[in-house]
């Protein structure tokens, strides 16, 4: 966990109005604590992503609000998935076959 | 927080290599090792300043250094992975523009023709139920808050949020449970509860000890001396608090029942720990007084610390 001006500190070339904008717009959630902003992992990951994604392909403000929105459901999808799956694997063999057994028909109707 | 080799070096970051080289010659002349025998802390700066030098004086290092790929140190910084956070127990957090998550598994089991809703064919379906997941939060408190205890609003978008009550003397680490406040559950299944792992944030002058507090006094000579009756600040509020006449440097008061009451558990003190600060009161005034003063009172402190 560190706060706004440490987080401007690690990641060089990253400035202040910038991520004060990205927080701004709700791409980036830290914590509001005491008249700064707190990033855990999970926030400075995402800032570390949104560096890579400009940077790398050249993406505006404007696109980058759709690119973030398309990854969050991905992920959003991707946890779910997995839920479904350690539901999957908490049932006995016998049910666990079934769904196998009747996955691949039903996936590609 | 480690300096910059910019900060190092006394250069603005945009310095050419002219300047970085000028100085660096003043700097490595006035800490040269060997002008500067016995101090191994000129040693020490020698050393972060040649590193720096070495970082700023190599045009492509000085590059990726800029860009923020290696550390002062030339290593290749660490890099956070967004993927296993997103996929990880505080991936909630950046969910699709807050839906329910239900709903989308409730789709997912409409597709493969089972769950709640009528499948794709229309035919009998079995009612599904499923307990909804548990969600993690984050949250930061102060150090008096954790200690003392406080009433805190988590937020979680512009209408939502959850009250959590921080119960005294809570740790760092330490996860709250709230029942029923996490996923909601499918079928009519029960929700999951909200797990909420607590960070503190460290405080400037007090420390702790289980449940007791530590806090460092600073005091004039006067009231070291003379004795006199101070404000201690405790995470309760203010007390006032008796300093003995000849309080010592580093003597130990305790403030009884001023520190943590965890519930259930004793009540912890308040140690307070004595720091004589000479500061302003070492005038010239003072000075001329100790002297004839130390003349008439020859006292040798240190007696018997011979080796």
């Amino acid at each position: 966990m560190i706060v706004f001006e440490e987080l401007l500190i690690r990641l060089r070339g990253l400035e202040r109005r910038e991520l004060s904008r990205w927080v701004e717009n709700r791409w980036v959630l830290p914590e509001r604590h005491a008249e700064t902003w707190v990033f855990h992992e999970v926030d400075v990951a995402r800032v570390e992503l949104i560096l890579d994604i400009r940077r790398d392909f050249a993406i505006d403000d404007e696109a980058m609000g759709l690119v973030l929105g398309l990854l969050d459901q991905v992920y959003g999808l991707r946890r779910q998935m997995r839920r479904l799956c350690d539901a999957v694997a908490t049932q006995p063999p016998d049910v666990q076959d079934a769904i196998r057994r009747a996955l691949p028909r039903n996936a590609g109707g | 927080m480690a300096q910059t080799p910019y900060e190092v070096l006394g250069v603005k970051p945009d310095a050419g290599p002219d300047d970085i080289r000028k100085s660096y010659r003043k700097l490595a002349k006035e800490l040269h090792p060997d002008l500067n025998p016995g101090k191994p802390e000129a040693e020490e700066r020698f050393k972060t300043v040649t590193a720096a030098y070495d970082l700023l004086s190599d045009a492509d290092k000085r590059a990726r250094y800029d860009r923020g790929e290696i550390d002062e140190s030339g290593a290749e910084r660490p890099r956070y992975s967004y993927r296993p956070h997103a996929e990880g127990a505080q991936g909630w957090k950046y969910g699709p523009q807050g839906e329910m998550d239900a709903g989308d598994l409730e789709d997912l089991f409409a597709m493969f023709g089972g769950g709640a809703r009528r499948g794709p064919r229309g035919g009998q379906s079995q009612g599904f139920a499923m307990p909804g997941g548990d969600r993690h939060y984050s949250l930061t408190v102060d150090f008096v808050e954790a200690a003392a205890g406080a009433k805190k609003r988590l937020s979680l978008g512009p209408e939502n949020w959850l009250d959590v009550t921080i119960p005294p003397g809570i740790e760092a680490g330490q996860v709250l449970r709230l029942k029923g406040k996490g996923d909601p559950g499918i079928g009519g299944a029960p929700p999951g509860d909200a797990l909420i792992e607590i960070h503190i944030v460290p405080h400037p002058y007090f420390r702790r000890d289980g449940d007791n507090i530590l806090v460092e006094l600073p005091i004039s000579l006067a009231e070291a001396v003379l004795g006199g009756r101070v404000t201690v600040p405790t995470v309760t509020g203010p007390v006032t608090m008796t300093i003995p006449k000849g309080s010592d440097s580093g003597a130990q008061l305790r403030l009884r029942g001023k520190g943590i009451h965890r519930r259930g558990a004793a009540e912890g003190d308040q140690f307070v720990t004595l720091k004589v600060v000479i500061g302003d009161s070492g005038d010239a005034e003072l000075a001329a007084f100790l002297e004839g003063w130390a003349q008439k009172h020859p006292a040798d402190p240190r007696r018997g610390m011979t080796p």
